[in-house]
């Protein structure tokens, strides 16, 4: 999936490593998979850390693999599908994302958080929470900071906030420390595509009463 | 230019690809599934399960053998990433979400010019890493081999968190040095 514009808000390079190195957890590494897939220059960086490992697998004295082990192999891939060789159309959505919604973002089963914003969770093992959100063209989502990282990464359309102008494929990166007010812009309602490692945490008290039941 | 060991590999991959030549896929294996298995015991699993999974990883280095692009990546990168994602799906039973594939399939050849010139960088950064001091080959080896986390790393070796984050950039930093 490529963008028109020029995506200007990336991962870091420790978060390229991270992922490179397989140490990020499954809610992150999706947002990570579809960010790289939409832009090319973090998808050099991470190709560069792939090297190094790829160096570092070269380095590494060898354990002698047990006898008959290529036999073994090949039964394995006797049993394998044959993989088609041909390669695929450009889908409409990165396939990392693909695989938890559907093959297009018509494919989402919203459900509906207030003030026309909607929001779907995704279903992924770790103990991070990774959601998608739609909203509205010029719907600010209320302001709230966060206990722990919030990523959001636009699909569709683009939102602005304290910190700048996200459009496709570009990812905001909110520390603890960011009290943020995401507002989308005219024209499309935006997508994104968030993932928090702790719950958001609203200002407005009733926010706060409404969170553990929206799991938001 | 001159071929480097990288080109021999890149060849295996290709005949496997077009012929589905066993021969080649024989060298490749004797080759890297060693290497893969001291990859996964290193990673924690024990040499079972290590076994089993270089057979699985050397498997899916056939299936998928079309994806390779030797203009994006040597062989021994290629397979350190299948190796890392089988490590997270046999290792810590969790799913890893992948980058879509830009792989060029059957339809065409690589041009020979970037596949060489890719693999001579890759040369060089694997020259670049054995000389690098020890301290630091061990660092860069212990964040893509084991699951720790830097403060993990930090409680092993006992050296602050801040030391071993300065010593990881300054080693990527070394190699990169090397490569431009």
């Amino acid at each position: 999936m490529k963008t028109t514009k020029p995506i200007t808000h990336h991962l870091t390079d420790q978060d390229l490593m991270d992922y490179a190195t397989g140490k990020m957890e499954e809610s992150f590494a999706l947002a990570a998979a579809v960010h790289v897939s939409m832009c090319d220059a973090c998808r050099a960086t991470l190709s560069s850390f792939d090297a190094v490992g790829g160096a570092v697998l070269d380095s590494v004295p060898d354990q002698q693999m047990s006898q008959g082990s290529f036999d073994k192999t090949m039964a394995l891939i006797a049993a394998l599908p044959d993989e088609p060789v041909t390669r695929k159309q450009p889908a409409n959505l990165p396939d990392a994302l693909a695989g938890y919604i559907g093959t297009s973002l018509n494919d989402i089963k919203w459900t509906p958080i207030g003030m026309g914003v909607k929001q779907k969770i995704l279903k992924t093992g770790d103990t991070g929470t990774a959601r998608m959100l739609y909203i509205p063209a010029g719907t600010a989502v209320p302001d709230h900071g966060h206990k722990g990282r919030e990523w959001t990464l636009v699909l569709q359309g683009a939102f602005f906030d304290e910190t700048g102008h996200f459009g496709p494929g570009d990812i905001e990166i909110a520390d603890p420390s960011v009290e943020h007010t995401p507002t989308a812009a005219a024209g499309d309602a935006c997508i994104c595509l968030a993932v928090t490692d702790a719950p958001l945490r609203f200002s407005g008290l009733l926010h706060r009463l409404v969170q553990p039941l929206l799991r938001i | 230019m001159d071929k480097t060991p990288n080109d021999q590999w890149v060849a295996m991959i290709r005949r496997i690809t077009r012929d589905r030549d066993v021969s080649a896929f024989e060298v490749l294996f004797d080759h890297f599934a060693p290497r893969v298995k001291s990859f996964l015991m290193k990673s924690g699993a024990d040499s079972t399960l290590a076994e089993e999974c270089a057979q699985e990883v050397m498997a899916t280095v056939w299936q998928k053998s079309h994806l390779f692009d030797p203009t994006r990546a040597s062989a021994s990168t290629w397979i350190f990433t299948i190796a890392r994602n089988k490590k997270i799906d046999a290792l810590r039973k969790l799913k890893r979400p992948e980058p879509d594939d830009l792989g060029w399939g059957m339809d065409h050849e690589p041009d020979q010019e970037d596949v060489i010139s890719l693999q001579q960088e890759t040369q060089r950064l694997g020259n670049a890493l054995s000389e690098l001091p020890q301290k630091q080959r061990d660092l860069l080896e212990q964040a893509f081999f084991n699951e720790k986390s830097h403060s993990e790393i930090a409680a092993d070796t006992g050296l602050p968190l801040g030391t071993i984050k300065s010593r990881i950039r300054l080693a990527l930093d070394k190699l990169r040095h090397s490569m431009s």
